[in-house]
């Protein structure tokens, strides 16, 4: 049992690495934006889908689509930014969530009429097929490599936002845009690169996904439930809250389903009703009127 | 003149009563979801073809029968009123294909009380023919006892004496396991844990997976179906069980399923099937014909619908009547061999049709000689023991 338990701890850093990719994203939109991005599943979903097109088509493996399909999601993200998001920004926070769930059908049913429903093949890349042996079990290569790049994005990311000039124009334009601009920042600007960066972090999740999971879709409306929660317990916008939450509920959740199955699907929901019983703002969210 | 004409068509009249009654032949699929790849679409196609051939067998109903459809889109209730608008405003006499199990048994309430039958092709549920059966409904080409039994048993009795199962937490999942579980046993095989229900629908198999792997079966059987089963193979190889020597049998498994995947991920399971397009000479050829009129290779649904509509409109024929009780009686006990069905009956006292059906092994994609071609035949289970036996059956029809 003890021995199930650790290699239940390396499985949760997958599912793990995924909603903190996941939930990073949606935290850095939410931040900046203050908008619930419905449509992020079906940017992850068209992450999966822009690799296995690449492969499929322009014969492209899965490195170069590891660099390339993020960017296509993300000028994407743009786009829907530039010519749709942004003349809501006046309006109250409902109009985003309609347009953006609105997105969401759309796509997935864009990528239905294109591909069908039964969705499409993807191998792992054959430097990482097999497994490797940890000592106590062999843990799939891919995975491995899964989690190491979520946890190097994700503290890059981080170190960004926080710690750089660049994350200081970010968190500038978060805090308060107006006074923001009276120094000359293009605000406007900035917030369509935050949300097509968003936007690429969930075409990353998605390509890295395709090897592992069912491509198909409906990938991203399963996904999207868990990491709004993970997003939640951490603190919405908070982003070393969305990271450390997301690896955490990924770990917690293994745990959980290996001592008691049923329990797999409902854990994330019973710790977010925890959290916010106790911590209304999430674990490493500010208080609303602190902004 | 006008008496004349009226009195001329009076003579005539009678003539007219002797020409065939108009059949109104009704597809209620997924016309967009995730069945629609299986039936939807093509099953329309497949019913199409089925009343073009009928046709030409009787000249005599050229013009009087009609393929309508619509789309059930999964949910009871819309089948439900789809089903009752086809009998009752579009004159529909018969209803076919319909996946899904609650869809089909929400069907099989409609038709219980009208007169119109449903020959159904899509679905897995066994209660169609036991607990829920009735005088209008026939269940056609699969059902989840014949996938779960012949598997179990075909594998078993290949080698694979050791088993562990896990299967999705809802009706079809739990019929399946328990079905499968019995045929393994009988046929000698042992079941080495508890089962193991996995939360559906579901991403991680991971623990189940690692699980296995210390179990050390010669067999890990998954009940997964569509999207669920792709993440469930996809794992099975990631995490390299077949290296192990653990093998893979599979409770239902569509070409579209493998179309997901690609052939090499699902190389080497074994699974049970009615037909497949490829199967014999005759069903390539009916496979042609399909794929020059829809465009894509026809799944054992496809093939079912075809056959079920073509023995239905026998059936008319012979009866010499649309009236469900004239035609139920036509078609109860028939006897017949066609493309899809090799030494098909239909069993009066339930309306299971029992056919010859097949397990057959996914090849690896170096030993596939065309496009699609999935499947290899390992065994064979003759129709008379594919089906649950009439003693288990606890059908009993409103006589």
């Amino acid at each position: 049992m003890g021995r199930l338990l650790v290699i239940q701890v390396f499985n949760g850093l997958v599912n793990g690495a995924f909603y903190a990719l996941l939930s990073l994203g949606l935290a850095v939109i939410f931040g900046m934006l203050r908008i619930v991005n419905f449509a992020h599943g079906a940017m992850y979903m068209l992450g999966a889908f822009t690799a296995y097109t690449l492969g499929e088509r322009y014969g492209l493996g899965f490195w170069p689509s590891l660099l390339i399909a993020p960017l296509l999601v993300g000028l994407l993200g743009v786009l829907i930014e530039r010519t749709m998001l942004r003349r809501l920004y006046n309006l109250r926070p409902a109009y985003n969530l309609l347009l953006t769930f609105g997105l969401t059908l759309v796509i997935q049913d864009g990528v239905r009429l294109v591909y069908g429903i039964s969705g499409a093949p993807y191998a792992s890349p054959p430097q990482l097929a097999g497994v490797t042996n940890l000592g106590f079990t062999m843990f799939p290569t891919y995975r491995l490599f899964v989690i190491c790049v979520s946890v190097v994005v994700c503290g890059l990311t981080f170190y960004v936002i926080e710690r750089t000039p660049v994350g200081a124009i970010v968190r500038a334009c978060t805090e308060n845009p107006t006074v923001t601009r009276t120094f000359g920042v293009d605000v406007s600007l900035w917030v369509t690169a935050v949300f097509g960066f968003g936007s690429a972090l969930a075409g990353l999740a998605g390509v890295l996904a395709a090897p592992i999971y069912s491509v198909d879709p409906l990938m991203g409306s399963e996904l999207i439930i868990t990491t709004f929660a993970v997003v939640v317990i951490g603190g919405m916008g908070s982003i070393l809250g969305s990271i450390l939450t997301g690896f955490t509920v990924g770990i917690l959740v293994a745990i959980g389903s290996a001592l008691y199955p049923p329990i797999a699907n409902t854990l994330v929901f019973i710790l977010m009703a925890l959290v916010l019983l106790v911590r209304p703002t999430g674990l490493f969210g500010l208080p609303e009127g602190g902004r | 003149m006008k008496t004349i004409f009226l009195a001329a068509l009076l003579l005539v009249a009678p003539a007219l009563a002797q020409q065939p009654d108009k059949v109104t032949v009704g597809v209620l699929s997924d016309m967009n979801g995730i069945y629609s790849a299986l039936g939807g679409p093509g099953s329309v196609v497949s019913a199409q073809m089925a009343v073009d051939a009928f046709v030409k067998r009787h000249p005599e109903y050229a013009g009087k029968v009609e393929v309508v459809s619509a789309d059930h889109q999964n949910k009871a209730d819309i089948a439900t009123n789809r089903a009752q608008e086809m009998i009752e405003r579009q004159g529909v006499n018969a209803i076919f294909d319909v996946p899904n199990s609650a869809c089909a048994l929400a069907v099989a309430g409609v038709v219980k009380t009208r007169n119109a039958l449903f020959l159904d092709e899509g679905a897995g549920t066994t209660e169609l023919t036991s607990e829920q059966c009735n005088t209008h409904t026939f269940h056609y080409g699969y059902d989840n006892y014949m996938l779960a039994n012949g598997t179990g048993t075909a594998v078993t009795k290949r080698g694979g004496k050791t088993w562990f199962i896990i299967y999705p937490n809802y009706k079809f999942g739990q019929n399946l396991n328990l079905q499968m579980r019995k045929a393994v046993e009988a046929a000698g095989g042992k079941i080495i844990a508890p089962s193991e229900a996995t939360p559906f629908p579901n991403t991680d198999f991971s623990s189940y997976l690692l699980k296995a792997q210390s179990l050390r079966p010669q067999i890990f059987g998954t009940m997964q179906a569509g999207g669920d089963l792709v993440n469930v193979v996809k794992q099975y190889n990631e995490f390299a069980l077949k290296k192990g020597g653990i093998g893979l049998a599979i409770g239902l498994l569509f070409d579209t399923d493998v179309d997901a995947l690609g052939q090499d991920a699902f190389a080497g399971a074994v699974v049970t099937v009615p037909w497949f397009w490829n199967i014999d000479a005759q069903s390539k050829a009916w496979s042609a014909d399909f794929q020059k009129r829809f465009g894509k290779k026809p799944s054992w649904v496809h093939g079912g619908v075809y056959s079920a509509v073509s023995t239905y409109l026998d059936a008319v024929a012979r009866a010499k009547s649309t009236d469900a009780e004239k035609v139920r009686a036509a078609l109860e006990g028939f006897h017949f061999n066609d493309f899809f069905a090799h030494n098909g009956s239909i069993r009066p006292q339930d309306h299971v049709l029992l056919l010859d059906v097949v397990q057959v092994e996914v090849k690896p994609k170096s030993e596939a000689t065309e496009e699609r071609d999935y499947f290899k035949i390992v065994s064979r289970t003759p129709a008379a023991q594919a089906f649950m036996p009439l003693s288990e059956n606890p059908c009993q029809m409103g006589k």
